[in-house]
Order: C-alpha cells, then structure tokens, then sequence
C-alpha cells in the first residue's frame, strides 16, 4: 500500500475531515458503518498459522480459513453470535475490570484527545471512549436491565457482523499504549477493552497474521523470527565479531550454557536487525566489560510476547518458556533486555501465570552487590535497573565524549512508563553517557506517546496509519531535533527500535533511532580495547 | 434529539409529582411509600452492584503507573503515582477521589498547519466537576438536619460554612449555587465540546436534568415558594420516615411532593446507571493496585494451566542443528539412522 507523500499526509491530519480538528460527523456513530479497503487493515492471518496454534495444548484458534475483511462474507462460524456473547459473560465473570470500565464511564470525553489514533486520524471512533463504547453497547444490550428495557435509547445495541466488524477495525487501531487510563477518572484503561474485544474475535477466527504468525513462530523456535538455534547463534556470533573488530575486545559470550549464573533475555529483534543490533552488541561490550557470568537461550530467545496481543492464554503459553528455561539451566535469575510490551509481561502477568519462580534467587548484582528487592518474588531484573546500579557504584568507565556524535532524546516506551514505572533509571543512564534533552512535558514519562505501531500492528500493509497515529510521537521529537539539534531518538523497546525508524524517516529523516544500551557501549571504557575514533560509535563502518 | 427527550422525559416527571399529589390519599403515596421504595432500591440495588462487581477477581495486576516505580535506592519514587504499599494506595485513591487528581491532568491538543500539534492543561472539565460534586455532598449533608433529631451540632457549622457570605434572606447556600451551575456547566459542555457531544447518549444527558430539576425545585421551596409550605409538617414527616412512623400532617404543597418524587427517581435511577461511578471508582485495578507486582507474587484464581511448548520437544525437533552449531543438548544425537 502505497504511502501518501509526506506533505500530503500533513495536510490531510490538519484539515482532512477529523473530528479531532473540528469536523462533526453528521450522522450518529452507531449509525456510520466500517469500510475495509487496502491500505486501512492489517491482513488476516494465514490458515496454516491458525491451525498450527490451535492445535497446541491449552491454546484456542478456531475457524481456520482463508478470508478477507474486504469480502462481504467472513465465513463466521455456524452460531457465531452466541460463541460472542457466552465468551462475553465468561471474561465478565473472570475479570473485574472488565466489568467496572463496562459499568462506570460517564462519558466525560477526558481520554478522547489523548489517543495517538484519535489525533492522526481524526476518527471518532478512535476516541478511547468511543472505542469501549463499541464493546460497552453490546453489553448493555445483553447484560444490563436499562439496556434491555430501553435499547438504542439507552445506548445499547445487537451483536451484529456489521458490529462484529467494526471491533476488529478499532481492535487493531488501538496500541494497548493505556495513555487513556492515565487521563481516565475511574482509570478505564482502553487496554483491557481491547484485548477482551480481541480475544473474542478470536474465538471466532478473526486475528490478524503479523501477531498469529510471530506468536506461532514464538512457539516453534522460541523466538517470533522464527530463527532456528543455529541461525539465532550466528546471528549473535556475527555481532561479537563486529564488536571485536570496532573496540579490540571480544565478548565472551554462551548460550543455553548449564550452570551460568544469570540468563539473558532479549527481543529476537535485537540480533536480527538495525538498530536493535547495535544494541544487542550494548549489551555485550556491557557485559564483558563487568566480567558477567550470563548465557543466552536459544529455547527462550524472544522477550518479546505476541500472546500478549491476543489472548491471556497465549501469552502465559509463550512467556512460560522464560522461567522453564532459567529452571532447566540453574542460573540464579533472569536479566531482561530494553523492551516494552515484554516488560509489561514481566512486571504484570509473568509472576502471576508462570510463578512462583522458587527455584531462583532473590536478584543480587554480582559486580556491586545491590539486592534488587523490587524483583524479589519475579525474580527478573531489567537492564536499566542493573545498569543504573553499575553506574551509581563506580563498576563501569565512562567517557561521554564518545557520544558527542550524539544529541540524544528520549522515548518513553508506553508499557515501562504506565505499566511498571519505569521512568528515571533510562534517564540516570543517559546523563552519564551522553547529551540529551526531554521532549515536551506532555509527551514524555507516563503521557508519553506511542510509537504508533505496538501490540503487532508494525505491519507494512497499515503504514499510512501507523503514519498517523505515530505523528503525535514524531512532531514531539521534530520540536526537539528543531530547537535543540537532536539527532538520536534513545528508548528502551526493540518495537520502538523498529516503528520508530520507520516513524522517523517519514516524519524528521534526520533523526535516527537507537536502543539505550547501544549509547551505553558507546561510551564505556573497557580494559584492554584497541578502539580507534569511532565517529559514529557502534554504528562506524570500519 | 438526545437531550430534549431527557427534558420532556423530567417534564413529565413533574407532572406526575403535580397532578398526583392533587388527588386525595395520593400524598402518603408520595410522601412515604415511594421514597422507601427509592431508598430500598437505591441500597438494595447500590449494594447489588457492588456485589456484583466483587464477585469477578482481579486475576492480574493491572496497575497503571503514573509516576516513577519503587526501584533502586537512589531512584526516587513517586509514592503517590507508583504506589507500592497499602498506605500509598490508600494516598493514591483518596486524593482521585476527593481531588479528581486525574482530571486534574487534563491537557486539549490542537493540531495547526505544519503539522503542530500542542497540548495545553485543561482544568474546565475538572472545575465543573469538584462544583458539581462538592455541592452535591454539602446538599446532602445539610438535608440531614431533616432527618435527625436532634439536630447535629456539626450540620450547623456545615450549614454556616455553606452560607458563610450571607446573601439573602433566607441565606444563599454557596451549594444550591453550586449545584445549578455545576448542571449548567456540565450540561453545556456536553452541547458545545464537538466530541464530547457526539459521545453523549441520552444516559449522560438525563441524570443532569433531573438533578438540575430537583435543585431548582428546592430552590424553589426554600426561596420563592416557601409560605406554601409548612416546615414543621415537612420535619414531622422526614423524622417520622427515619422512625418508621411516617405521619403526614397539614396539607404540604404540592412543590414539595415534586421535589420528592424527582429525589426518588434519581435514587431508583442510581443503581442501573453510570452513576454507579461513586462505588466503581474505588474498584478500579489501575487505581487500587500497589505496584509491586515483581516483588509480591499477585495471585490469580483461575490460573488455567498451560504449559509451554517443551524444550524436549524444541531439542527433538532442532537437536541435529543445535549439535553441528555446538549448542549444548540434553540428549546426544541418535547413532546414524538406518533409511
């Protein structure tokens, strides 16, 4: 799908018809049907996909078949309506949040303006409030008495395929980014309508294939490239090499090695592709540089969790590997590297599916001894937390000056902002290794902005949308690249590493993208390197 | 469209109230059997909700962090955004709940050619709502004087501080102010904010006139109306509902049984309404959880168990590649198969 000329999406973002720059819909929402054509949905996922995963223990992929949203037909299961509605009153039942953001909203319209897909595209049903209306007005309709007794009129409607529909239209325009819930009075946090919306199209055969195929991917090979242990163990080794050639030091490095102390988990996109391969070989330059004694996995080598995007049983399948593979190795705890959604994994659900992970130790820096009692029971430590700690004691030789190449801002990745609180520790490590400046104050921390692509929606097929709804983050940073001459947008998620290239290069093609761990290497110190200038860090061609 | 129905809908709610306390024996119709009728259905049905809401766990920690997590010694934590413990949380809600902390918040963003895009603190929303509100408690507080005998002292300091300007005679309650303009503003806002009035269902518009309906009509009792009614018989009927002895003495007019039925109707309403808001703000898991999901284990009632796809079964399927790349096995290659 083609993608409109820059200047022709700047137009049309400011005076298309958007209900976020003053045009008012003539007709009522309910009213105002989807339209699937190229370009403005994600494809479907493929039935062997599909299969593949339902045919897995504990997993539910029904209805695998061959189908476009664009046709009038989706072929929905014989009862379609029922397997809706009874998966409904199940996730009532089993999640009370669910139940209060269904029951308590008052339409104040707080949220509205505060979604990056409202904003980019100026839907209405792309308010956050709109959004849970489409699921809330079923409910009304089968499970409240007002609903039952007053129909339209108290808002309430069937369950229909034009519905049906239309939750997976705005299902899949929605990043689960939860900047809503922060604005929210009763903290209605769209994310979880979303994923209940999700989860039960699933159950009908609706999802889409960049999720399915990465999560059946995650599954197979442990990680959602769907690399194989060897090719995964080149991929790395390839890095190490390139980390020997620029600083003269090689990176010891293992993987699934029994009896090492700690196990290191990253997003298979870190050793896959630019630039998250700059900050895999962070990563490895960090730890050489401190002596760690850490191995990879090739069992569990994604961080990352697409079950996340689709069902809680799919995630708690795909993050289960984590704490199998930290038993099956004996190491004392898990390091985790710079991802978002894989954060929210860790922080909210793994303990609680997977746990109690017993069979590891209360995380202990070996290099300075700090007790991370923040990941007592988890038992999982995130990069920035270690590295902050090895700065705060002294453990590691900085040199700015390697960075001055580099006017740095940062992104705050939605899931570490509003889902863990992960706030000041990337900044701790930013004012020691580079200059760097905060972008606005209402598009950083916890109203910080999407990159416009989470929650599997970095497809190439939807990129006018995710455009769009990425230009709240990119005009944030074209301000700063403006006023203050950055050059480098830092963050800690290898989605972002990815959307936000992407991002960037539509939107202020002079800034670059890289993970924090790369700014960190950049500038450490190591015993015994050889490194010449490096004018542009790890990223110079020798 | 929406709105009208809400007016034509408490029009007629008034007329009822009217018409109906007109008719002889119709005022222990409305004067007592409805309003504990109301009150059962508000508590029954209030209580019900509440129920209801419990009954489904909380089976994940769902929290939403809005300020930095309780992390390394030197990071210093946002206690009151990020909370990690009972008393934190406790912080953490009470302030949403008597401060609006979260519309507190409120930014408008506006896109301008370039594209530029601009977000500026909005605290209109969060104004009309602590008027709305505030006024509403300190009405509720004060019509306790009606129902207690004797009366509070407590209610009577209330009752100064509410009319502490002293405009009028009788004195102006800076809360029956409050109360309409908060309605007004609420409801206006609803007419001119262009997303908030394409959100806005009937449901939003009707609780404002109706609540707006029995402010003005016991403004309208108290001001302009009041040598209709006889204080004494209304006391004498308010004090004998909470004794459960309900006499209606002297003929009370009719502006009071209007007042009545409109109070009725809003606490039989409650229950089935968004206005269950009051309850379900303080179940709310992004508000209510601590977050320290890493250092305490959160347990899920209905954990389902699945467990991952095997290594034995990743090993078997990969164990030739794994072996030539040198990657540790559990189990050594097989002897070379026979074909």
């Amino acid at each position: 799908m083609a993608v409109p000329k820059l200047q022709q999406l700047s137009k049309s973002v400011v005076q298309g018809p958007s209900l976020a720059t003053g045009a008012i819909p003539t007709r009522d929402w309910m009213d105002i049907p989807v339209v699937f054509k190229s370009g403005n949905y994600a494809y479907p996922a493929k039935k062997d996909k599909v299969e593949y995963l339902n045919k897995q223990s504990g997993l539910h992929f029904p209805n695998a078949r061959e189908w476009s949203p664009e046709d009038e037909d989706w072929k929905l299961p014989e009862g379609w309506q029922e397997i809706i509605l009874k998966g409904l009153k199940e996730r009532l039942e089993k999640f009370r949040s669910l139940k209060i953001f269904m029951d308590c909203c008052v339409r104040c319209g707080a949220c509205a303006d505060k979604c990056h897909f409202f904003l980019g595209t100026g839907d209405p049903k792309n308010m956050p409030v709109l959004r849970a209306e489409l699921l809330r007005s079923v409910y009304r309709n089968d499970f409240t008495l007002a609903g039952k007794i007053l129909g339209k009129m108290a808002g309430a409607r069937e369950m229909t395929v034009a519905v049906l529909k239309e939750w997976f239209m705005y299902s899949y325009q929605c990043t689960e980014c939860r900047r809503c819930s922060v604005f929210c009075p009763y903290g209605i946090d769209t994310a979880e309508v979303t994923m209940m919306i999700r989860e039960l199209l699933h159950l009908v055969g609706i999802g889409i294939n960049w999720i399915l195929e990465p999560a059946s991917n995650s599954n197979r090979t442990g990680n959602h490239m769907g690399l194989q242990p060897h090719t995964f163990k080149d991929n790395v080794e390839f890095l190490v090499d390139d980390v020997e050639n620029l600083t003269g030091v090689k990176p010891n490095i293992s993987f699934n090695r029994k009896g090492a102390e700690i196990l290191f988990i990253t997003p298979s996109a870190d050793v896959f592709a630019e630039p998250g391969l700059y900050t895999a070989m962070g990563y490895m330059i960090l730890f050489e540089a401190i002596g760690l004694d850490y191995t990879w996995s090739t069992y569990a080598s994604e961080g990352g969790n697409f079950g996340l995007f689709t069902n809680n049983e799919t995630m708690k399948k795909l993050n289960a590997k984590m704490y199998a593979e930290a038993k099956r190795l004996g190491v004392k705890y898990i390091i985790g590297g710079e991802c978002g959604h894989m954060w929210r994994v860790v922080h909210q659900y793994m303990d609680t599916m997977n746990g109690p992970a017993d069979f590891l130790e209360i995380p202990k820096s070996p290099i300075t001894g700090t007790v991370f009692d923040n990941a007592a029971s988890t038992k999982m430590v995130h990069i920035s937390e270690f590295t902050a700690d090895l700065i705060k004691n002294s453990k590691i030789k900085l040199d700015k000056s390697r960075n001055s190449h580099v006017k740095a801002t940062f992104h705050d990745s939605c899931n570490t902002s509003r889902a863990m609180g992960l706030l000041d520790e990337p900044r701790y490590i930013l004012d020691h290794v580079v200059d760097w400046v905060e972008m606005p104050e209402n598009t950083i921390r916890e109203q910080t902005f999407c990159c416009g692509s989470g929650t599997g929606l970095n497809t190439d097929e939807i990129m006018e949308l995710r455009m769009r709804a990425g230009l709240p983050r990119a005009n944030a940073v074209k301000y700063v690249h403006e006023k203050h001459g950055v050059n480098m947008l830092s963050c800690v998620c290898a989605i972002d590493r990815a959307t936000l290239t992407s991002l960037m290069n539509y939107w202020n093609p002079e800034v670059g993208v890289c993970g924090l761990s790369e700014l960190v290497a950049n500038a450490i110190v190591q015993e015994g390197e050889t490194r010449g200038e490096l004018d542009e860090g790890l990223r110079t061609m020798l | 469209m929406k709105y009208a129905f809400s007016f034509l809908a408490v029009i007629a709610l008034i007329l009822i109230a009217w018409l109906g306390s007109q008719i002889p024996g119709m005022p222990y119709l409305f004067g007592v059997a409805l309003p504990y009728l109301a009150l059962m259905i508000f508590l029954g049905g209030s209580v019900y909700r509440v129920v209801q809401w419990a009954k489904s766990p909380v089976p994940f920690p769902i929290q939403t962090t809005c300020g930095q997590g309780k992390s390394l010694d030197f990071i210093k934590q946002n206690k009151l955004e990020a909370p990690s413990t009972n008393a934190e949380v406790v912080a953490r809600m009470f302030l949403e709940i008597v401060t609006f902390r979260s519309l507190f918040r409120n930014t408008k963003s506006e896109i301008y050619d370039g594209p530029h895009i601009t977000y500026e603190s909005s605290k209109w929303l969060w104004v009309f709502a602590l008027i709305f509100h505030y006024s509403f408690l300190s009405i509720v507080v004060r019509h306790m004087r009606l129902f207690l005998d004797p009366v509070p002292a407590w209610i009577g300091w209330w009752e100064f501080i509410d009319g502490i300007f002293e405009v009028g005679a009788p004195t102006w309650y800076m809360s029956d102010v409050g109360l309409v303009a908060g309605c007004l503003l609420l409801f206006g806002r609803r007419l001119i904010t262009r997303h908030v009035r394409y959100i806005s269902l009937m449901n939003d518009y009707f609780p404002l006139v109706l609540i707006f309906a029995v402010a003005v009509s016991g403004i309208l009792m108290r001001f302009f109306l009041r040598t209709d009614i006889d204080i004494v018989n209304i006391k004498q009927l308010t004090v004998g509902l909470v004794s459960l002895s309900p006499t209606i003495g002297a003929q009370i007019g009719p502006i009071f049984y209007i007042h009545v039925f409109l109070v009725c109707v809003l606490l039989a309403y409650f229950p089935f309404s968004k206005l269950m808001h009051f309850a379900g703000v303080f179940l709310s898991p992004t508000r209510n959880l601590k977050n320290n999901s890493r250092a305490v284990r959160h347990e899920n009632p209905w954990n389902p168990r699945i467990l991952p796809h095997s290594y034995a079964g990743y090993e078997d399927e990969f164990r030739e590649f794994m072996v030539d790349a040198g990657i540790p096995v559990e189990k050594e290659l097989s002897p070379a198969k026979d074909e």
